[in-house]
């Protein structure tokens, strides 16, 4: 089977999840969609089960971190048909006061760690998560890292800061 | 999962004893940690705590230029950095859209797939030293020291590369590289056989490794298994035939898929994939003959740091010697996400850029991190010294696993 077209990939989503589903973007061919956490366990467990899709790999699984946003949080997806040599990219936004999606780790079974780094860096909470705790990061740690506000350096120094190179 | 039994709460014995393995366990190779329930020699279950190395390179890399992140993924993969750099670059030049000359594609692909022979060499070698025979990693070391001199005629050092640039090579091949290639082309196959020969019929091994930590299909891919090891159970998953990056469309090459992905399998297949490795070098070499020898980069003066000669004689190099250097180049706001296969599996790159000096979020698919996590389930039941060679053979590289 060749790769599925992006329409055509769009057109199965949008049909069964009206309204629900949302394509933001397609760069360099990759169908990008959006949808929300009460449908996201449905429409992740439809792209792996319908029987011309097959998106069967979890390639993988994190976030970012947009504090402009409402929705500060976006927990992407990247899910490979192998079959069909596809790719699809899912995007699902979350607020800081309510940053709970539910887990991937019981459609697959590799979800469980890289669910794990999310919420380590991010503080996301995948509900029904079997182990949810941080797993790079020291199991003390207060803050969540990878989040912008989190800074890298001494946030005293000076000798970095953009003005000084004009920018 | 398994073939042995698993024990349950119910089992007779109640008391286990706790085996702490790692984290600098000599047998870990490398800084893994787990906590084993063990009944006598038996594992009943087993927790891994990892993160014992982890630098914050996604970090890091949101504070750092584009060409500065490429030292960040050397110490990913430290076995096969040059994939890393590779994959890196082409993800740069993937959101900046442009296009390499063949001749660059070739080059990146005989050093690619060297880093692939130099980072099976060691598994493979190891998995020999687990089952109890020194020699054969101790032999094949030898042409893994070849392929790190290819690497230092080529840029410099060895072990962590820091091998190319955004756009090409920062330097041409020379001849004395282009001879060593060929030097190792000539050598190394009959050292192979050999080793092949030591070990895929050896009785001790064969029976060590034969129906070991076999997985399932089913298992491997709901794990999210990609590399060698997910090929080893008969899925012919490779981003090199399914994606192909850097022109290996052009290459005539197979992908070794095993049977039933136990530690033999494993083994045959990484054994296989340096066969065919020195297949796509001979052709990468054979290509490059027919491309304009001068070239080693793209014509992307934006993006390419010129030659310091150039930067202190000419106008024009030495703006862009300071627009890279001080990431004054803009560039599109885009979303990446590139694959390469590394020697571990689908070594992704997911990068966002919001047109800065550096990206806004960077994540790397990393192999060994995905593939190291069914190590504890797939343990239970298993022997103790089955685990060790089970871990060998998954090939789970620290710096890889920890970021």
């Amino acid at each position: 089977m060749g790769k599925i077209a992006n329409d055509i990939l769009l057109q199965k989503l949008t049909d069964k999840f009206a309204g629900q589903v949302v394509e933001t973007g397609a760069d360099f061919g990759l169908l990008t969609v959006e949808t929300n956490k009460e449908v996201i366990t449905d429409v992740l467990t439809f792209l792996k089960t319908d029987a011309a899709l097959q998106f069967i790999f979890l390639t993988d699984l994190t976030a970012v971190h947009y504090p402009d946003q409402e929705k500060q949080i976006g927990v992407v997806y990247h899910l490979h048909s192998l079959t069909t040599n596809t790719r699809i990219r899912i995007k699902v936004f979350l607020t800081l006061e309510d940053c709970h999606i539910p887990t991937a780790s019981t459609i697959w079974d590799g979800a469980n760690w890289m669910e794990r780094e999310t919420y380590d860096f991010f503080g996301v909470i995948f509900d029904g998560h079997p182990d949810l705790r941080r797993i790079l990061n020291v199991d003390d740690m207060t803050v969540f890292p990878m989040r912008k506000e989190f800074p890298l350096e001494d946030p005293n120094r000076i000798d970095k800061k953009d003005y000084f190179f004009g920018r | 999962m398994q073939n042995h039994p698993v024990y349950t709460d119910n089992d007779p014995q109640t008391e286990y004893s706790t085996l702490n393995l790692g984290p600098t366990h000599p047998a870990t190779h490398g800084v893994f940690q787990n906590v084993l329930q063990m009944d006598g020699e038996r594992i009943v279950s087993g927790v891994s705590t990892i993160g014992y190395i982890h630098r914050a390179f996604e970090k890091i890399a949101e504070h750092r230029p584009f060409y500065q992140i490429t030292p960040l993924t050397d110490r990913l993969n430290y076995c096969s950095s040059p994939i890393n750099n590779m994959g890196w670059h082409m993800t740069v030049e993937k959101m900046l859209n442009i296009q390499m000359p063949k001749r660059v594609d070739y080059m990146r692909v005989i050093i690619m797939e060297l880093a692939r022979i130099a980072d099976h060499i060691i598994c493979n070698g190891v998995l020999g030293v687990d089952t109890g025979a020194f020699t054969g990693f101790l032999y094949m070391m030898e042409y893994r020291e070849e392929i790190y001199e290819i690497y230092e005629e080529i840029c410099g050092s060895r072990l962590t590369t820091n091998i190319g640039r955004i756009g090409g090579f920062e330097r041409n091949f020379n001849k004395i590289a282009f001879d060593k290639i060929r030097k190792f082309l000539v050598k190394f196959p009959p050292v192979l056989r050999e080793f092949e020969a030591l070990f895929n019929r050896n009785r001790i091994f064969v029976d060590r490794t034969k129906g070991v930590a076999a997985v399932t299909q089913a298992d491997a891919l709901s794990y999210s298994w990609s590399g060698p090891i997910l090929r080893a159970t008969g899925v012919d998953y490779d981003v090199r035939a399914m994606e192909p990056y850097s022109s290996y469309e052009d290459f005539d090459f197979e992908v070794p898929v095993g049977e039933n992905g136990d530690v033999y399998n494993r083994f045959l297949v990484r054994n296989e994939e340096m066969w065919q490795s020195m297949r796509i070098i001979e052709q990468a070499l054979n290509k490059i003959e027919k491309e304009p020898s001068d070239i080693f980069h793209a014509d992307v003066p934006a993006f390419y740091l010129p030659p310091k000669e150039e930067v202190y004689n000419n106008m024009e190099a030495l703006i862009y010697h300071f627009k890279i250097v001080m990431g004054e180049v803009d560039t599109p706001n885009a979303e990446v996400y590139h694959a390469v296969e590394g020697a571990n599996g689908e070594l992704g790159f997911y990068l966002i850029n919001d047109g800065g000096r550096s990206p806004y979020r960077l994540h790397f698919r990393r192999p060994s991190f995905i593939n190291y996590q069914m190590y504890a389930p797939m343990s239970r039941g298993m022997l103790l010294s089955d685990a060790i060679i089970n871990m060998s053979s998954l090939n789970v590289i620290a710096g890889e696993l920890d970021a």
